[in-house]
């Protein structure tokens, strides 16, 4: 599953960001900014008009993103626990 | 003792600027990096121990990596191989305790600069209202290097830090192993250092981003903000400039009533006070522009505009980050250009650079203001909405719509296969500062006042000039002006610019009008009180009244639409070369520009005509 396929306001875990090039500038900064395995993430709002970009917090941190940018970040969904 | 060159460096956002103007106050000098054009921001200081430091603010960098000309500066910078720039002293990182797992991130990546280093967590009272407990003893430990609490919007936030100046240099932290994974090891050092004790959905960025955010309350919001802004543009400023306007007045006439007859009296009243003052005069409304655009963007909401409005830019093939230097154009081009810096994409950023100057700059308001005055009707239709006003909508309506028609289509031209990228913070929702919000401020006032007193008032003075010699011979016919410099040359442009509806009048202020475009009506004022033989102040005042009498509504309208496209000012044109480093670009702006004004307004005057 791909953090653009993630539906707003669900928990979801990284895994890992896809390069789309040989070098990928962007998946090189999503990696820098903390797009990294592991790290929770949460797509927090989508913009008006068809939904992109999207709002995601990552940490205690939000990026806006396009979901061709998104589409770089290869996440697994959490089950809800308790 | 020397003084001490210290560089402040952090992410953007880290609240490195409010520091910055903590540390310096007003003793700053903003100028560009030697052959870059990025800004450089530098201030001087006396620390309470009697240590002279000058201070860079660098610009905000998420990596050594850089992806934009900021980012490569500021690594360059740091690393001391920046040309003509003295390697820093020490290095005081900056990063905001309520994002440490970004900003640790950065400074980890600074020990390899391998400069005296310490850090400055900054926004520690934010921090601690968060219900974040920080072990500053251990954080220091982990991150091998002093670490100080500051806060930079607290009058006596930079205490520790201060101190710490005062005191033995630190020392040269020793350089990560190769390969280090930095994300790991900032992991590592929050989960030692760090325990947060109320959950980060109350965060008030949680709470407020759902509604600023939202598909539908976002962009009502968003309008609503826009709309305050404007009308606090146009209605607000407006008592101020009246008295402004009467102020000039007086103090011509003054002038005026204690000088001799001449043509010193000329010169002065004339030419210099009435070119300042009529210029002079839109200072409040620029003021209040710059407050809302400098009050939305330390609130952290332009990022959130950007965001709500990236998918609307992209229809002309832009981003949302295009519409801060855009929205920043409807007060002047200049800074608007200037601040096409955040955008890190080349195309999109010379793309916004080209079409700004179709932004309505408040520069061409003076220009609207007298035409619609004098020329459209005060009427109200269904009650609430006024023709006048819907007039001037109807003028920002065509060149938004223009800009975006001229962005398609350039886009289109330069069609590439680099992906446009958004990617952008959203930073933390700040009360801004008002010592921030006033030094920002008198930047901006200076640079329009230094404008002010020197490009546009010399071309005030030359075109009074121009108007005033060579004076007629002795018992000549006809207004004195025809005889002069500005009368000839008025019509030999007439053969260009009739076919548009406009007399020679007209042509002779459009000469200054290229140069400035508020100048424009101080010349009108000039070429028809020269002309007419009248009190030049009388004049200049009910210019209004008196142009309807020697001008058709067509030829009116014709000119409110050449201004819609205005040939740029001499400043956008500057701006444009000092940002693009091309003269070529100049070129296109200027022809593009020009042409699409003579076209429009060649349409309106003769289907303004028909009727």
């Amino acid at each position: 599953m791909r953090l653009s396929d993630l539906p707003r306001g669900t928990d979801a875990i990284i895994d890992h960001v896809d390069d789309h090039a040989e070098t990928d500038p962007v998946a090189r900064r999503l990696r820098e900014l903390g797009f990294v395995p592991g790290e929770p993430v949460r797509v927090v709002a989508t913009a008006p008009l068809g939904g992109d970009p999207l709002a995601v917090r990552i940490g205690f941190t939000r990026f806006a993103l396009r979901r061709t940018e998104a589409d770089r970040v290869v996440i697994h969904p959490v089950k809800e626990l308790a | 003792m020397t003084t001490l060159n210290i560089a402040l460096v952090g992410n953007p956002n880290c609240g490195k600027t409010a520091l910055f103007n903590l540390l310096t106050g007003s003793r700053q000098k903003v100028a560009n990096y030697a052959g870059a054009t990025v800004e450089r921001k530098e201030g001087w200081f006396t620390t309470p121990g009697g240590r002279r430091i000058r201070l860079l603010d660098l610009p905000g960098a998420y990596s050594l990596n850089a992806t934009s000309p900021d980012e490569a500066v500021t690594r360059d910078v740091c690393a001391g191989t920046y040309r003509g720039e003295a390697a820093p002293d020490l290095l005081v990182c900056v990063a905001d305790a309520t994002n440490l797992r970004l900003h640790l991130r950065f400074v980890l990546e600074m020990r390899a600069m391998g400069r005296p280093l310490v850090l400055a967590l900054n926004m520690i009272d934010a921090a601690r209202r968060n219900g974040m407990e920080i072990d500053l003893p251990r954080l220091q430990a982990e991150l091998g290097m002093v670490v100080i609490p500051t806060i930079g919007v607290r009058r006596d936030g930079a205490r520790e830090l201060l101190a710490e100046l005062d005191g033995t240099p630190p020392p040269v932290p020793a350089p990560l192993p190769e390969g280090t994974d930095l994300h790991a090891l900032v992991r590592q050092i929050l989960s030692d250092c760090v325990t947060q004790s109320s959950p980060l959905s109350d965060r008030i960025e949680e709470r407020l981003d759902r509604w600023v955010l939202h598909p539908v309350w976002g962009p009502v919001i968003l309008i609503v903000l826009l709309f305050f802004m404007f009308q606090a543009v146009f209605a607000w400023a407006q008592p101020l400039m009246d008295a402004i306007d009467a102020g000039m007045g007086m103090l011509g006439q003054k002038i005026g009533m204690l000088m001799p007859d001449g043509v010193l009296r000329s010169l002065i009243v004339d030419g210099v006070i009435a070119g300042a003052g009529s210029v002079v005069t839109f200072l409040p409304q620029i003021l209040i522009l710059f407050a809302w655009i400098l009050v939305l963007e330390e609130s952290g909401y332009l990022p959130r505009a950007a965001f709500l409005l990236d998918r609307l830019m992209s229809f002309a093939g832009l981003s949302g980050r295009s519409f801060i230097p855009l929205l920043s154009s409807f007060a002047c081009a200049v800074p608007g250009i200037m601040s096409t810096r955040t955008i890190q994409n080349p195309r999109d950023r010379l793309v916004t650079i080209l079409i700004a100057p179709l932004m309505t700059c408040s520069a061409r308001l003076p220009v609207y203001t007298l035409l619609i005055g004098a020329f459209i009707p005060h009427r109200n239709i269904a009650h609430f909405l006024n023709l006048q006003g819907l007039v001037l909508f109807g003028l920002y309506a065509v060149a938004i719509a223009s800009a975006l028609v001229v962005a398609r289509v350039l886009r289109w031209r330069n069609a590439d296969r680099q992906e446009a990228t958004l990617l952008m913070e959203l930073p933390a929702y700040r009360v801004p500062n008002p010592r921030d919000l006033a030094l920002g401020l008198w930047e901006r006032a200076r640079i329009f006042l230094l404008r002010v007193g020197t490009t546009i008032v010399s071309l005030t003075v030359m075109l009074w000039g121009l108007s005033s010699f060579p004076a007629p011979p002795a018992g000549a016919q006809g207004p004195a002006i025809d005889w002069s410099f500005a009368g000839r040359i008025g019509h030999l442009m007439l053969p260009v610019f009739a076919p548009l509806g406009f007399n020679w009048q007209i042509c002779v202020a459009l000469i200054p009008g290229l140069a400035a475009r508020e100048v424009a009506v101080g010349a009108l004022a000039t070429v028809y009180s020269l002309g007419s033989g009248t009190d030049t102040d009388q004049a200049a005042l009910q210019l209004g009244q008196m142009l309807p009498t020697h001008w058709g509504v067509p030829t009116a309208l014709s000119l409110l639409a050449w201004y819609v496209y205005a040939p740029q000012c001499v400043a956008t044109l500057a701006v444009i070369r000092r940002e693009t480093a091309s003269w070529r670009v100049v070129a296109i702006a200027a022809g593009y520009l020009f042409a699409l004004a003579y076209a429009a307004s060649f349409l309106t005057y003769h289907i303004a005509r028909m009727f």
